[in-house]
């Protein structure tokens, strides 16, 4: 159960793991994540389902690297089993037609926008599809992401691909041509969904976003991934991890986030100087 | 006629060491201690003591048996109703329940039943199962799994494992299916090791299996499987999914960094191992002035946690008095004595942070006791101009859990009270055909052993349903 029967990197911070895992593939919707825990003593951390194989039973995951137990999955090769893999989790995506949608994903939120702009392609609507990274070697899914959409759209921060800039230029401009966009999906860091936020409040454009808080358990049962939607208090384990973007309080989430910062480098630090000496030991 | 004597109280660790690790604080009875202690009962004709237990554990039988020194014929007998004997005589609330009825109560104090029950289910333990490889299996009138229908039950907390154990016996062939990485639901997860070792838990769950049923961790029902899928291929289902929905009291700063719900906290620390941090890489933050707002067991447990965890001061903020306190009265007294302050009638009313967006105080006013509510408490009242600030780094929020609302969410034909509670007969059958329900997703946030009490009634009508469906199969 739960082996890894594909790896592969997508760029030096970011891999792309295939789980085995009928039940999940089986039963994933757009929008769900997985809970994994790598192996025994390591977190159990959140992850966007970024493909499923129902077919042969297993499903695609893209992390990035940034502490302790993403680092401690990309460890794994291809034949090792994940200790725990849970899901899907969360509510799906309401996918419907609702005419032109304008999907965004930012870093490794690039990732995680496939499975929407396939759905939302295969019900009917005109996808477009904003992407951006920091540089082009960042840049990932680029082929798969225009084989679904309408149109596809390129930014990175240095110019190094498509457009210089950020998705939210894009997004501005988009918008000033004149094309009516019926919804704006925005998946991505915090302050990217926020500034998408402020550009289609103006416009009153309905946008929906997919957050990403800290979580523990992800069935509903601790909390500690409330945020703060409408002035009411959502898990979003349970009831995201999509909301509507204009409901959300962004401050309070980036605060939230941060929480566990100091502590979360002593954890990767430590697992660095196990893994450090078990690769060498390898080589 | 027995003559008078002193309860025995089970000798405890010192306060000064106990605080200092996770481990038991109580040490249980010596055979000696369980012998004179069994000999203060009557064995009253007509045992009071019976009707105060959920389960009605043949407390007058086993007692006589443990004063005989026949201690594993004592386990027996508590085992012909009660199969968690070791999880209850550590957490049952006794006073309220079988000691509470007992008629030496009346004049004096009550024969230490608990206590008694854990003696002899730590003895056989240790004595008759000691590795969980030869756990024996019960002399039962079925060989497990002769029996062709399938029945799943969702959640391995006391509930779940009730149900499929006692399913299990007779022979069905049983699937948990547990969200969590680890089976004991809050046995596991809530309960600290310092009231509940880990490792009963996991003997425990051990028997279960040994009885044949299977056990699938990580399997999210209402994600992975529906209630509906499930009874495709499962003839009966029993829901156990507990009551694990954390309750804030909605006030402003309750979001702040530092402020944990008591189930994150104990999460954290029980099942994620935190206190291990960095060797178990889920981290814990605890600060060196704690508030933990409640005053039940779950207040009782996240407050003595973080006295172990190295918190300089614990305040509990509890807004009635402790004559109120839903808490056994055994663990506010280890508690209080553990250096735990009690602020009554103190409630908390805003939470405000430091520069770095830590909670740094709790807003609290004082109140007092005024006219009794609907459920016949006195209802709090606020004492004008008492505000106060109280300076915190951490507070964890212990006022209550309401039911596991993800089943109900993704069932809506299961009918449900406003509150959340799956609704179901005093059978435990829900408004779905086949489906049953029991423990705190039923009664909301309750105990151990009534969860224990609907396990064992839901897996008695399972039995009942499916003989009948057997014999129409039959026709
Ligand atoms: C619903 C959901 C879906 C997600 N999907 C993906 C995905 O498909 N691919 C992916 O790479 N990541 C995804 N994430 C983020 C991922 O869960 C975190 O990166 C991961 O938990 C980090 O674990 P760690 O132990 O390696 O790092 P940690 O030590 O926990 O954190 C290291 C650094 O990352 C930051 N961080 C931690 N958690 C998050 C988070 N949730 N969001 C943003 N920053 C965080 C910390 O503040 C810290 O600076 C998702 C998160 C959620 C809630
Ligand atoms: C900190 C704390 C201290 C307590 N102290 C005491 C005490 O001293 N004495 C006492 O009698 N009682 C005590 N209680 C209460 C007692 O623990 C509960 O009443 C009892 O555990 C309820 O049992 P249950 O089987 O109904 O649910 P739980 O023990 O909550 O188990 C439910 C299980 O179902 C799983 N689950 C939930 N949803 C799903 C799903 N959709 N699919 C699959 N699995 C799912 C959960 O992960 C969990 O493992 C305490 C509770 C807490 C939180
Ligand atoms: S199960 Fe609980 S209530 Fe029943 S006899 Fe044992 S301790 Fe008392
Ligand atoms: S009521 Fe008390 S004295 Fe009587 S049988 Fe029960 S435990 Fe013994
Ligand atoms: S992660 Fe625990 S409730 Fe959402």
């Amino acid at each position: 159960m739960n082996k890894i029967l594909h790896k592969e990197k997508l760029n030096d911070s970011v891999s792309r793991i295939t789980v085995e895992a009928p039940h999940i593939a089986r039963a994933a919707k757009p929008g769900q994540f997985v809970v994994i825990i790598p192996r025994e003593n390591a977190e159990r951390i959140p992850l966007t389902i970024a493909g499923t194989d129902a077919d042969n039973g297993t499903v695609a995951i893209i992390f990035q690297i940034v502490g302790a137990t993403t680092k401690i999955l990309d460890s794994l090769k291809e034949g090792e089993e994940v200790a725990h893999l849970l899901g899907p989790l969360g509510t799906p995506s309401h996918i419907e037609k609702f005419g032109t949608v304008a999907v965004i994903g930012g870093g490794v939120g690039i990732a995680e926008i496939y499975p929407a702009v396939k759905a939302l392609k295969a019900v009917g609507n005109e996808v477009i599809t904003i992407i951006g990274a920091r540089n082009k070697d960042l840049l990932i899914y680029e082929t798969e992401l225009r084989a679904q959409s309408t149109e596809l759209r390129v930014t990175t921060d240095d110019g190094s691909a498509g457009r210089k800039g950020f998705v939210s230029d894009e997004l501005k401009d988009l918008i000033a041509s004149g094309k009516k966009i019926d919804l704006v999906v925005a998946v991505g860091p915090v302050p990217m969904m926020r500034v998408c936020c402020d550009i289609t409040r103006e416009h009153r454009i309905k946008t929906v976003v997919s957050l990403n808080p800290l979580m523990l358990d992800a069935t509903g049962m601790c909390g500690i991934c409330r945020v703060t939607v409408a002035g009411q208090t959502k898990f979003a384990c349970v009831d995201g991890p999509e909301f509507d973007g204009h409901q959300v309080d962004f401050a309070e989430l980036t605060a939230r986030l941060g929480s566990y910062k100091d502590v979360e480098k002593k954890a990767y630090d430590h697992v660095c100087r196990l893994l450090g000496s078990r690769g060498q030991g390898a080589a | 006629m027995a003559e008078k004597k002193q309860r025995l109280h089970m000798k405890e660790r010192s306060v000064a060491e106990r605080t200092r690790d996770f481990q038991e604080v109580p040490l249980g009875y010596t055979p000696e201690e369980a012998i004179a202690e069994a000999k203060r009962c009557i064995n009253c004709q007509n045992p009071l003591c019976v009707k105060g237990c959920p389960v009605e554990v043949k407390i007058p039988e086993f007692i006589e048996l443990v004063a005989e020194g026949k201690f594993d014929e004592a386990a027996k007998k508590i085992k012909e109703t009660n199969a968690l004997p070791a999880i209850c005589g550590r957490v049952c609330p006794q006073e309220e329940q079988c000691e509470l009825k007992c008629i030496l109560g009346v004049k004096g104090e009550p024969v230490a039943v608990g206590t008694l029950e854990r003696f002899v289910a730590d003895w056989e333990r240790e004595h008759i199962q000691l590795q969980t490889s030869n756990i024996q299996l019960p002399n039962n009138k079925q060989i497990p799994n002769s029996r062709s229908q399938k029945i799943a039950v969702v959640g391995s907390g006391p509930a779940g494992l009730t149900c499929a154990g006692d399913l299990a016996r007779l022979g069905y062939q049983v699937t948990i299916f547990e969200s969590l990485h680890v089976t004991g639901g809050v046995l596991t997860y809530g309960i600290p090791e310092f009231r509940l070792p880990k490792k009963i838990v996991e003997l425990e769950v051990e028997y279960v299996k040994s009885l044949g049923a299977a056990v699938r961790t990580d399997m999210l029902i209402g994600n992975v499987y529906t209630v509906a899928e499930l009874l495709k291929e499962y003839q009966a289902v029993f829901i156990g999914s507990g009551a694990g929905l954390p309750k804030f009291m909605g006030i402003p700063g309750e979001n702040l960094d530092g402020v944990y719900s008591a189930n994150e906290y104990l999460f954290r620390v029980n099942m994620m191992k935190a206190w291990k941090f960095p060797d178990s890489l889920t981290p814990v933050k605890i600060g060196k002035k704690v508030a933990v707002v409640g005053g039940g067991n779950v207040a009782m447990d996240s407050a003595r946690v973080s006295l172990r965890l190295g918190a300089e001061a614990v305040t509990i903020l509890y807004r009635r008095t402790q004559e109120e306190m839903p808490a056994r009265a055994e663990e506010i007294k280890r508690a209080v004595e553990e250096g735990v302050v009690f602020k009554l009638l103190t409630l908390p009313v805003e939470y405000h942070a430091n520069r770095e967006g830590w909670v740094a105080e709790a807003e609290c006013r004082r109140m007092k006791l005024g006219e009794p509510d609907a459920s016949g408490r006195r209802r709090p009242v606020e004492v004008p101009n008492s505000a106060f600030r109280l300076p915190v780094d951490t507070v964890i929020v212990a006022i209550g859990n309401s039911p596991n609302p993800l089943i109900p969410l993704r069932t809506p034909q299961l009918k449900t009270e406003k509150w959340g509670g799956v609704i179901v007969t005093p059978e435990g059958l829900t408004s779905l055909p086949g489906v049953y329900a029991g423990g705190d997703i039923a009664r909301g946030a309750a105990t151990v052993i009534s969860a224990m009490g609907d396990g064992k009634r839901a897996a008695r009508a399972i039995d009942n349903l499916l003989r009948k469906s057997q014999i129409t199969n039959h026709k």
